[in-house]
């Protein structure tokens, strides 16, 4: 079992720093803030175009949702497929799982090229944003 | 194994020009223009000249082409007489090497240089009403002409610089622009079918914009979807992508001005 600890390096000043988080095989067993997430406040996550962009590449179980993407998996069963630690890493860094993939990396700030001067050193997602969406995907059981 | 990464492990063993074309692009008869992915509505639009609303630009590019400018008083026409005959095809073959600048320059930027250097007039801005109506006026001349950039030993290091800005991952997203019009070119995104990314048809006119622009502007618009800080305007990187792009849009035809959603 590969045991990873990781914590972000030189954030700006005045910005916080990445929380740390250990990732465990192809996990990261332990809540990003110490608390579970708000499954309703990850599926507004989710489904908000300019905050989770999750529905522009991914679809889902949701027939009220109008041009949902399928550039990547459908997220039906996402919560059976998946463990919640399984959840968690796929948001914060799936490179780390496939380097080519094409998905974000949800909250991580390095090795990122000519990032847009208003992005530069924040992740897409906030610590306490991941574990909500986390939450709303592990309610996507078929 | 993945285009993306038979792209990286391939690109340094590439040793000429002559070995351009890549294992992993996507391949010529599975090229398709923009038009081909959007609704029948869009394109009756596009190919009904009453309808194109692209063609007004036309319109006004050829009062400019043959009005008097700047300080030498001559207009297009007194060089290069009359459009349909000296700038049919001109358009498929830009952006083009420029000798004295050493390095490629986008149709928009060699209307500039005939207003500096042969008008004696002040160049247009960007995105201006003026530059993209003779933009429009010149590119409409290329109309169902093949696109043929030079591919050729002055040519192919900007070629070469363009690819590799189109592979690169860029912008808080980590993704490049070969992500979407390479590898996932017809899947939707927002329920949008993703193009394969060949300028046919510049300057367009994009129903989102709700007015014509140029390519340059299109790029910009695709990096800061990317969250990506764009290439500012008549930079090199912007030149060499359209150049690279052209490139690998070879053979399609020149719609200007094209209509896109």
């Amino acid at each position: 079992m590969v045991v990873l600890a990781c914590s972000a390096a030189a954030a700006a000043p005045g910005e916080p720093a990445l929380r740390s988080f250990a990732i465990v095989g192809d996990a990261i067993p332990d809540s990003l803030t110490g608390a579970p997430g708000d499954a309703a406040r990850g599926r507004a996550i989710v489904f908000n175009r300019q905050v989770g962009l999750c529905l522009l590449c991914h679809s889902g179980p949701f027939p009220d949702e109008k041009f949902q993407g399928n550039l990547a998996p459908d997220l039906s069963g996402a919560g059976a497929r998946s463990s919640i630690g399984q959840l968690r890493l796929r948001l914060v860094d799936a490179s780390r799982l496939n380097p080519a993939t094409i998905m974000p990396s949800y909250y991580r700030t390095e090795g990122l090229t000519r990032v847009a001067p208003a992005f530069v050193g924040k992740p897409i997602l906030t610590a306490a944003q991941i574990e909500d969406v986390v939450a709303f995907l592990a309610t996507l059981q078929e | 194994m993945t285009a993306a990464f038979l792209r990286v492990a391939i690109l340094p063993l590439v040793a000429g020009f002559a070995s351009l074309a890549l294992a992993a692009d996507i391949p010529t008869a599975e090229r398709r223009s923009g038009s081909e992915f959007m609704g029948p509505e869009t394109r009756a639009m596009q190919d009904d000249d009453t309808t194109n609303p692209g063609m007004l630009w036309v319109l006004d590019g050829e009062a400019a082409w043959r009005r008097r400018e700047g300080a030498a008083d001559k207009s297009c026409a007194d060089c290069h007489g009359y459009a349909q005959t000296s700038m049919n095809g001109v358009a498929a073959r830009y952006p083009a090497f420029d000798a004295a600048k050493g390095r490629p320059v986008d149709l928009e930027e060699r209307i500039n240089m005939c207003r500096s250097e042969q008008q004696k007039a002040t160049p247009l801005p960007f995105e201006s009403q003026a530059l993209l109506a003779l933009t429009a006026y010149v590119g409409r001349q290329s109309r169902g002409q093949a696109i043929a950039v030079a591919d050729d030993a002055r040519t192919y290091p900007f070629i070469a610089a363009g690819r590799e800005i189109f592979e690169r991952r860029q912008g808080q997203l980590d993704l490049s622009c070969a992500s979407c019009h390479d590898d996932n070119w017809g899947k939707k995104l927002a329920g949008a079918p993703v193009p394969q990314a060949h300028p046919t048809g510049y300057p367009t006119y994009r129903l989102e914009w709700q007015t014509l622009g140029s390519l340059q502007r299109r790029l910009r618009n695709c990096m800061i979807g990317m969250r990506a800080e764009p290439y500012a305007y008549g930079t090199a990187e912007n030149v060499d992508l359209e150049l690279y792009l052209m490139w690998r849009a070879r053979g399609l035809a020149i719609e200007t001005p094209a209509v896109r959603p």
